[in-house]
């Protein structure tokens, strides 16, 4: 009797672990890719993200994109190839676009990060985002957050005078341009092919922010 | 990935000493080609020093009118940098010319000249490479090897360094300065800072374990017309088959350098007194005693007629 008791107490202590186990494993796919013999080493790291203050315990191996992406649940920046090859994870970070997937969370600590989300929300859109769905900048969407990000950054840059490979006279103020925005844009891969659709609608906006 | 611990270096000397004293420790600048490589398991640091913090992002002029350029200046802003888009134009050309938008932003000066070959074999673990796993052979050598260099290569490795920054940066007689460990700094001029293949091709600079880069300097300008063109499979984001720094001054006279080719920015100054004499002439000195494969051997009469299309720009 008293033994059928005991085992009903660690049969239940052994589920109450498996299941926090089980959570903790799907917080972090990412990190527990390719698993070595070493125990992964957790830290803190606190990040302002879209204007609030975040606080996270995180394995060293969580990328700038699983950060967001699987603990705060902020799934509007996509993984496309994680390797810096499409831009799929585009975010905009102490305002400054960057690949998410190539760097590390606890390389941010006080950082300001934005992303699709924080750019603007259903009802009140960022004037990028509303040009996007206006001049049918995408057909599946998955490129789009990435898209939007850089796209808004690359104006920023455009007025910041960051030269670009198609500037005739780099010593000159950059200007927009069909060929400036493609060029800049270049590490954005549309599978869909909306390349045209994404250039008009950047146009429209630099057109309106001049 | 392999688990790792972190930390923020806190001066350039204790993050030296970190990656001496700590075995399997790197440094991280930018990440965009370390964690990469760390994602297929390629590059296993057990414990990663961040040298973000070290206050080595600004760009300086020197007493001689030269250019300090911090190790940790981003692409982008050495691309944007007023001096460098005035006075060392070549330098500029070949950073917007480099990855894309996103990656410049975060992708440093040093963590440029270190990036690591993009050799396919390189990149698959399940591949023969003496470069990721040295006597292990190369996969390359008898395998698809149109990128792969036609110059300066060995029977143990035929890989190029893929930076466009450091192609620009050998044309203008950069310099590398370093911090040991033990507190020494050295000025490497960046024709000895990157090594040929040779038996050891996992050897890829003259640095030591745990020497930290903490500056790249330009000397004074020299003016000219600066050009970096680039040739590659699609217009941009892509890594280069060949391309050509030069810089030509109004009498013809100047320097050349090639990428895409070797295992390091090839440059050849002996090539250079025929500069005035066109790209036949010059290009048929700094290959001498190339040594192409069937599928790249289209890189020589391509880095030929590249430097004529420059020699011809320059002329404009
Ligand atoms: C999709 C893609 C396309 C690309 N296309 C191009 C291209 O066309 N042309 C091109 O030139 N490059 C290209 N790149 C490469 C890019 O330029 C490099 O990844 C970048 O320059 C590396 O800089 P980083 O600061 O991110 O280096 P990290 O990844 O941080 O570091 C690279 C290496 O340098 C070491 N290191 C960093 N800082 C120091 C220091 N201060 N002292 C000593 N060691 C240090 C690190 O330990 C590591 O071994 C591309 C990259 C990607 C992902
Ligand atoms: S060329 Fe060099 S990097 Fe490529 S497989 Fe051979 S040894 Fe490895
Ligand atoms: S997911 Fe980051 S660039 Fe593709
Ligand atoms: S809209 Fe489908 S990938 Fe761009």
């Amino acid at each position: 009797m008293s033994a059928a008791h005991e085992f009903e107490v660690s049969r239940r202590g052994v589920l109450v672990v498996g299941a926090s186990a089980a959570a903790a494993a799907a917080a972090a796919p990412a990190a527990a890719q390719g698993q070595g013999a070493e125990p992964p080493v957790i830290a803190k790291v606190s990040l302002e993200v879209n204007g609030k203050r975040r606080a996270l315990e995180l394995d060293t191996r969580t990328t700038l994109l699983d950060a967001l992406r699987e603990h705060l649940h902020l799934t509007g920046s996509k993984k496309g190839c994680d390797h810096g090859q499409c831009g799929a994870c585009t975010v905009i970070v102490d305002g400054r676009r960057i690949n998410a997937c190539l760097t590390l969370a606890v390389m941010h600590e006080g950082a300001k990060v934005t992303t699709i989300e924080g750019l603007g929300q259903p009802g009140a859109l960022h004037p990028m985002q509303a040009a996007f769905v206006k001049h049918d900048g995408f057909q599946c969407g998955y490129c789009t957050p990435g898209q939007i990000c850089s796209a808004v950054a690359v104006l920023n840059e455009i007025k910041a005078g960051v030269p670009s490979h198609v500037s005739g006279d780099i010593t000159a103020a950059p200007q927009v341009s069909v060929d400036e925005l493609r060029e800049r844009m270049s590490g954005n891969i549309c599978r869909c092919g909306a390349y045209s659709n994404i250039v008009e609608a950047i146009t429209e906006v630099a057109g309106r922010t001049a | 990935m392999r688990a790792f611990s972190y930390e923020r270096a806190r001066t350039p000397q204790d993050a030296s000493i970190a990656v001496a004293r700590t075995p399997e420790a790197k440094f991280i600048a930018g990440g965009t080609n370390l964690l990469d490589l760390m994602k297929l398991e390629i590059e296993r640091p057990r414990h990663l020093i961040d040298v973000n913090g070290l206050g080595f992002d600004k760009i300086e002029t020197t007493q001689d009118g030269g250019l300090r350029i911090g190790a940790l200046v981003r692409n982008t802003d050495l691309a944007a940098h007023e001096r460098v888009r005035r006075d060392y134009g070549v330098l500029s050309r070949a950073l917007v010319s480099g990855a894309s938008g996103q990656l410049r932003n975060k992708a440093t000066t040093a963590g440029n000249l270190l990036q690591r070959t993009r050799c396919p074999y390189f990149y698959d673990p399940a591949q023969p490479c003496n470069k990721r796993e040295p006597g292990s052979g190369c996969g390359a050598l008898q395998g698809i090897n149109r990128q792969h260099a036609v110059i300066g290569a060995s029977q143990a490795c035929i890989a190029t360094h893929p930076s466009d920054m450091a192609v620009a940066m050998r044309v203008l007689d950069a310099t590398v300065e370093t911090l040991a460990p033990d507190g020494k700094t050295r000025s490497i001029p960046i024709a000895d800072f990157h090594r040929l293949p040779g038996d050891t091709p996992h050897l890829e600079t003259n640095l030591a374990h745990g020497e930290l880069i903490t500056a790249v300097t330009l000397p004074r300008p020299i003016g000219g017309a600066q050009i970096y063109r680039k040739v590659r499979d699609r217009a941009s984001y892509a890594f280069a088959l060949v391309s050509v720094a030069a810089i030509v001054q109004p009498d013809g006279s100047g320097r050349v350098a090639f990428g895409g080719v070797a295992h390091k920015p090839w440059r050849v100054e002996a090539a250079e007194p025929a500069m005035s004499r066109g790209a036949k002439a010059v290009s048929e000195r700094a290959f001498t005693g190339a040594k192409a494969t069937e599928q790249n051997a289209f890189k020589l009469p391509l880095a030929e007629r590249t430097l004529a299309a420059v020699l011809a720009e320059a002329r404009a």
